[in-house]
This record gives C-alpha cells, structure tokens and sequence, in this order.
C-alpha cells in the first residue's frame, strides 16, 4: 500500500496548486490594496539613473504631491503605460519620479531613450532593495505620495486613461486642494 | 438574427455534448454497443453546431454588425478584411468559441480516422472529449456569450488592439489552440485507457499520431508568437518569459516528453504510467495555460483579456478534470506497472533522462510563473520573477537533453554497448569540439557560453549524421547507399530532421546572445551609423496614411561595404481609433544575419532616437522550430500509421476481437531491428 501512495502525489502537488490558484483570484493583483496606504512612504537613499554618482531621496521631496513609478526596461507592459506618462509630463500636472527597478543602466537609459523621459528624475533599485519596502508585486506600479510623505493610493499594472482620470488625478487635485 | 441562430446553435451542441459525454462512456461501462454507437454521429453532430456558431459570429464581424456587444468591441468598419476575421477570436468570448471549435474538430477527425478502434475505446475516448466540451461550451454561454446583443447598436467598433493587427498574430493563437486543443485527443486516449484498465502498446500506438499533430502545431504555434513579439514590440527580443508565454511553453516540454515517452510505450511496453501521466499533464497544463490567461490572476503583457469572476469558473472546470483525472491515475496506474526492464545503459534510460529534465524544466517554468502568485497567497509579500530566474535554471536543464539526444537515438532498446557507443560518437562529439574552438573566432571573439552553443548544436548534427551514416552501413542487402536511404522509414527522418531543428535553434540563440549589435542613438537628417558592414544613413521621417492608422515613416539607406545594400522603413503607427503609438520595426533578413531598425520618438529639430541592431542568425531560431514542425510532420505522415490501423481493422473484422499490440512492428525492414538503430 505505501508504494502506491506516491501514484497520489500528482494529484495532492495539483491540489495544493488548485489552492493557491483559488486563493490567487481573491488577490486581484491589479487592485491591490497595499498595506501601505495611509503609511509614510519607506524611506531610501538611490543612486540618480542619469548621474549615478548624485543620490535622492524621497524625502528631498516633501512639500508636494508627485507620483512613484516603478517601471524597468525588461518590462513589456511599461510600454503600455509610457505614453501616457509621456502626456501627463508635458502638461506638467504632477512631477513623476520613476524607481528604476532591477534592470541594467544601460539598457533602462537607452529605454528613456527610445520612448521618451516623462521622469523628473529616475532612481536605479538595481538590487529590488528598495522594491521590497515597497511591496512591489510586479512592474509597473504606481504609487500617489502626499506632500508630507504618505502613500495614498497604489496601482499595479500599467495606468490605463481611465485608471489616470478616474483615481489619479482627482487624488492630486485634492492632495493640492 | 444571424447572432440569435449562433447562440442557439452553441445551446444544441452543449446538449449533444452532454449526450456525447453520457451514453458512449456508460456504454462502455456496461457493454450496451447501442449507446456506444452514439459517440460517432453525436460528436460529428456537435461538429456542426460548433461550426455554425462560429461561422454566424465571423459573419457579424465581416459585416460590421456592431449589435453584437463582442463585435463591437473588438472590431471596426475600417479594419481590414483579414483583420476583421482574426479580431473574431481577438478577445476572450471569440477566443473560447474558437477553442471549442478546434475540440470539436479534433473529435470529428478521430471519429474519421480511428475506424479501426475497437469500439469501447473509441466511445470512451470520444465520450472523455466530449465532457472538455460540455465544460467549455457552458464556461461561453454562462459566462462570456460571444453573441450578446448591445442595444442600441454601437455606431462604430472600439477596434481590435492594434498590437493584434498583424498577419502574425492573425494566425498565430489558432495554431497555438490547435495545439493546446489538441493535446486533449492524448489526454481522452489516456483516460480511456484507465477507464479500461487496457494500458498496453496498442494504446501508445493510437496516441502518438494525435500527439505528434498537436505538438507540430503547437511548435509553430509558439513560434509564430516569438517572431510576432520580435518584430511588433519593437526592441529585437524573441522570448520574454511572460506568463503566458510559459503557460504555452510548459504544455509544449511536457508535449516534447510525452512524445519520446509514447514512442517507448509503443516500442517496448515500457514508461506505461509515466507515459499516462505525462498524457494527463500536458492538457491540464493546456487548460491551465487558459486559466492563467483569461482569469487575470497573473499580470502579463496579455492582459488585455483578463476577468478575475471567470476564473472561478475556469478553475472550478479545471479542479473537476484535472482532479478527475488524477484521482483515477492515482487509482489505476498501481496495476498499470512502469512494464519491461532495461538496464542502465539502454536507450530506454537515454529517453526517460531526457523525459525528466524536460519535465523538471516544465516544473521550474511553472514554479517561476507561479511563485510570485504563492508568495502572495502565503502573506510573505509581493515579488516578481524575471528572465534572470528563467535563464538560470534553463541552460543547466537543456545542457544534458541535448546530450542526451545525442546518444539516445544511436544507442539500443534494453541494453546497449558503452564502448560501442564511444566508438561511435566520438566524431559527433569531436566535430562539436573543433566547432565550438573555432567557430566563436570567425564570428568576432570566444566566449565560453557561445562555445557551448556551438559545441552542443554540432553535437547534434553530429550524431545525426553518425546516426544515419551507421543505420545505413550496418543494413543488409546489396543495394546502393541511396537505395537504402530511400528504404529508411519516414518517421526516422522525422526525428533527424527535428533535432537538426533543435541544433540550428541552439546556434540561432547563441549566435545572437553572443554577437548581437545594438545601437541607441539620436539622429538627425543624414546621420550615419555603422554596424559590422553595414552603413545606415538616416534620410529623415514621411508622413503616411495606411488603411486605418496615420504613421510616421523613418527612411534608413542602408549599404554594405559602400555598396547600396537596401532601405529600411520603420514606422511609428498611430491607429485611428486609439491613441497610443505602435512601434512597427523594419527588418531586412539576410541568411546569417538581420538588420533591424525601430524609430522611437521625435526629439526636436527634425532628429529622432532610433534603436538600430544587427542580429546575427537570429531568423535560425525560428527556422529551427520550423524544422522541428517538419520532424514532427514527417513522423506523422509514416505510412506504419496507416498500415497497423489497416492490419487492426483486418483482425478485427477476421476476429471479432481487438488486435494485440505490436502488429504494425511486422512491417518493419528487419535490418533495422538489428542494427538496434530505429526510434
């Protein structure tokens, strides 16, 4: 009897799996709702993406609402995103800083590059270091920041136009309110 | 009304398949052959029905029938015929009827070309069909009816994603279907084998035709996919490791194993269980590639279709098969037996090594494209897995099956010869060696991943070429060598052919890991950029007008060596009805290399950024699956297929009874046997 036990073993290891999967839809990762909302946003000290040998802060931020975009140049749905970000830069509604997150230097600048820099500045998290303070699930993912440094309100996946009109921008119209 | 007529259609083939489901395997059961007579005619019957819907939604679309809410969605009056009948399965309900139309189809072709089955197997395994179908034909009309009305009608269609208007794409998810779908026939084979309890060699035999088809169209599947990704995404990568490129990849390992596991099956009576559980695995991967794409449970470059409500449903239909199916493995396969040893040395230990690092590397794909999910469910926080993850765990796993279908096919079934071996292989391994010394050095510089390549694709080559040079030496008979090339069966250049496949893939991958070129750079009118030979001269951005998009359009002369070569002209699309741009590259593909150019965005004054690479043998990465399609064609079209389903029918009629396995084996050259040298 013991030998046939292990003819189980699929359907357990599939069992378990069904689990995680029935677990999963719960956690819709798209709308997530961070713990962190309501927090101080973690702080972090990153190289700048541009001039590497400068370093920022988010504290050096305070005063302002602005948004933290994590994105990377391996990432396929940034792409969606960018022009989006592209737009909302030229308007100049809200600063944008992006939080480059494991990816190569050259290849995140030569993204920049080719699709366009909507950052006021980019921050390289070259280790994800700073990607798990942030809970980050996957790239992108977009975070609002108050002037005084609390997270507001979290995105993941890429920002759609209506995600931008809808939850966005009437956050920072009331953050400046 | 044609919509109403789709709909009502898609009710009658969900009743026919449950009746298709129902009387056939009950039949079975009970020995009643009036009920098992059903399977054929009701299965064609849900066939028809399956059609009719499908063809009453093309016709929606081809005629702009904006009252159908997923017409409307999808498509628009301005869209180009060809892409007005793709965007039928460009989002999720049109994608789940095509995927039930490719069911249907698989069924009616084996209840057309498996006459000669025995008939309790037939209904079982048309009846096993029929409840995939039940599950998926009530998925679409509870949950995503493709033909709900939208009143009033929509003036205009939202349009089809533009990233999905392209020839590439248009056919690249029905033969990636095909293949998911198709893995099913092996699956209701296996099942119907449990069922019975009648897990022998005749059942391999009837599988592998099925499973070679499904896995050919499944190979080309993905690979028109990659190409698609290469050249619409517009940054020269081929694989991204996305998860739904996973979900289509581990169902294509598994299938690759499974494949070899039935050829053993068939051969020796041997790997029975494991070949059924390979069976059950590659379509429960098949379906749950379909969960993960449409339930949004991961995030992905695909998720444009993606509705978490559906995927309860999706994986309560997933926990009833595959659990189903397990339950009953982990019941029957005790008395199935793995059947017939072998000893070390033996080629049976070749292919059940190269079978469990393929599904070791079917495991560590899945582990990846899951384990962010895990980590989340168990509360230990967000994380993602990238390439690097992939990458790493890929190259050390794909290292030893390559070897292995080295030695594999040359070696015998049961017990072979080391030394012999040795002998043999040592030019395989010695012409891999010189390659792989000097190779990297006429390409630009050694490196020792680029070696390995290298060393591993003319390793193969090399033992094909000893392979067929030793089969054809060691065959009796005074014929001339062409002769006896003519007499070597066709599924034997089927596996030639397809791991010559693998071989050229592994170099295309190497090559352009290893030495491929790239530029970023900002241009402005009559700037010039030199790469290897070629000299590109950027002669500014026109403006052009397509069917449904406006683009800017970047003139690149390209020349070789000084002499005009040709012009490229990338273009940055922006489509009517939606705002963001399209990048669409300009590729010129040569034989060992490729140009590729992708315009990025204005930068004041005239001047663009432009992305520019120069890609050697990059196009070998998909000539080799298309090769490796090819094999698998050429395996199929073996005509010891058609001779043991006719020497079954003979027996079956002569006898009453169903045939011994083993039948189709007489037909074999008997010099083959004993070189041991046969797949």
């Amino acid at each position: 009897m013991g030998r046939h036990l292990r003819y189980l073993l699929p359907l357990v290891i599939f069992g378990v799996l069904a689990g995680f999967f029935y677990k999963g839809l719960d956690l819709n990762p798209t709308e997530l709702d961070s713990p962190l909302i309501g927090k101080a946003a973690p702080s972090f000290t990153l190289p700048n993406l541009h001039e590497p040998d400068q370093s920022m802060s988010p504290d050096d931020l305070r005063g302002q609402p602005w948004l933290l975009n994590v994105w990377a140049s391996w990432c396929v749905s940034c792409r969606q995103e960018h022009p989006l970000f592209m737009e909302l830069a030229r308007r100049g509604d809200v600063p944008i800083y992006g939080l480059n997150y494991k990816d190569e230097r050259p290849d995140a600048l030569a993204w920049l590059r080719q699709f366009g820099d909507p950052y006021s500045a980019s921050v390289s998290d070259y280790e994800g270091r700073v990607g798990i303070d942030y809970g980050v699930y996957g790239v992108p993912e977009t975070y609002v920041i108050d002037g005084r440094g609390i997270i507001r309100y979290k995105h993941v996946g890429p920002v759609t136009p209506t995600v931008l009109t809808n939850e966005i921008l009437p956050m920072i119209e009331e953050l400046r309110g | 009304m044609i919509p109403e007529i789709g709909q009502f259609a898609l009710i009658i083939a969900l009743c026919l398949a449950i009746i298709q489901t129902f009387f056939p395997i009950v039949g079975a059961a009970r020995g009643n052959a009036a009920w098992m007579a059903l399977a054929r005619p009701v299965a064609q019957g849900q066939f028809v029905f399956v059609a009719l819907a499908f063809a009453c939604l093309t016709y929606a679309f081809v005629t702009n029938d904006f009252s159908v809410l997923y017409a409307a969605s999808h498509s628009n009056s301005q869209l180009p015929l060809l892409y007005k009948v793709s965007a039928v399965w460009g989002g999720h309900e049109g994608s789940l009827l095509l995927w039930v139309l490719f069911l249907s189809t698989w069924t009616l072709a084996v209840t057309v070309f498996s006459r000669a089955l025995d008939e309790a197997m037939l209904s079982r395994v048309i009846g096993v069909l029929g409840f995939v179908s039940v599950g998926f034909l009530l998925f679409m009309l509870f949950t995503s009816n493709p033909f709900e009305r939208l009143l009033p009608a929509a003036p205009d269609g939202r349009d089809l994603n533009p990233l999905l208007q392209d020839p590439g794409l248009a056919i690249h998810p029905p033969m990636l279907y095909l293949g998911y779908v198709g893995f099913s026939v092996a699956f209701a084979f296996a099942i119907a084998a449990l069922l019975s309890g009648k897990l022998d060699a005749a059942w391999a035999r009837w599988s592998r035709p099925w499973t070679t088809a499904a896995w050919v169209f499944l190979t080309i599947g993905i690979a028109l996919g990659s190409w698609w990704a290469y050249y619409e995404l517009g940054w020269g990568g081929w694989w991204f490791w996305d998860p739904v490129e996973n979900a289509s990849f581990m169902p294509w390992l598994i299938g690759t194993a499974l494949i070899h596991s039935l050829a053993v099956t068939d051969k020796r009576g041997t790997f029975r269980n494991w070949t059924v559980l390979l069976a059950i695995t590659a379509f429960s991967l098949s379906l749950l590639g379909t969960f993960l794409v449409r339930s949004g449970v991961l995030v992905s470059v695909h998720a444009f279709a993606t509705d978490p409500e559906r995927g309860v449903f999706i994986l309560a239909f997933l926990a009833i098969v595959i659990g189903l199916s397990l339950a009953l493995y982990a019941w029957r396969a005790p008395k199935v037996g793995f059947g017939g040893d072998f000893k070390l040395a033996s080629r049976e230990t070749m292919l059940l090594t190269g079978n469990v690092m393929l599904s070791v590397a079917a495991g560590a794909v899945l582990l990846g494209t899951v384990y962010p999910l895990v980590h989340d469910a168990m509360g230990m926080g967000k994380l993602s897995v990238g390439p690097p993850y992939f990458d790493a765990v890929f190259l050390p796993l794909m290292v030893p099956v390559i070897f292995m279908m080295g030695v594999g096919p040359i070696s015998r079934w049961k017990k072979t010869s080391v030394p012999e071996l040795k002998t043999r292989l040592r030019w395989a391994l010695g012409a891999g060696v010189i390659a792989a010394l000097v190779f990297p050095f006429v390409m630009g510089g050694w490196s020792i991943l680029v070696a390995l390549g290298v060393l591993m694709a003319f390793w193969l080559f090399g033992a094909g070429v000893v392979n067929l040079v030793t089969r054809v030496t060691t065959m009796s008979g005074s014929e001339s060598v062409t002769a006896k090339l003519a007499k070597q069966p066709l599924h034997y250049y089927g596996m030639l052919v397809a791991h010559a496949g693998v071989g050229i893939f592994v170099l295309g991958v190497t090559f352009v890991n290893g030495y491929e070129q790239e530029k970023d750079i900002r241009l402005d009118l009559g700037d010039v950029v030199t790469m290897d030979a070629y000299t590109f001269r950027f002669d500014g951005v026109v403006q052009v007008t397509g069917p449904n998009f406006k683009a800017h359009r970047g003139i690149f002369v390209v020349s070789e060596d000084g002499e005009p070569y040709t012009i490229l002209h990338p273009e940055k699309r922006i489509y009517n009805s939606q705002q963001n741009p399209m990048t669409e590259a300009a590729i010129e593909s040569g034989f060992f290399h490729q140009l590729y150019v992708s315009l990025g965005e204005p930068v004041g004054g005239g001047s663009w950024s432009a992305r520019i690479y120069f890609k050697p043998f990059v196009a070998w990465i998909w000539a080799g699956c298309g090769l490796m399609g090819l094999g698998g064609i050429l395996a199929i079209s073996d005509r010891r297929y058609r001779i043991a389903s006719r020497a079954k029918k003979a027996a079956a009629k002569g006898a009453g009874l169903a045939p011994q396995p083993g039948q189709g084996v007489a037909t074999k050259p008997a010099s083959a046997m004993a070189s041991g040298v046969d797949s």
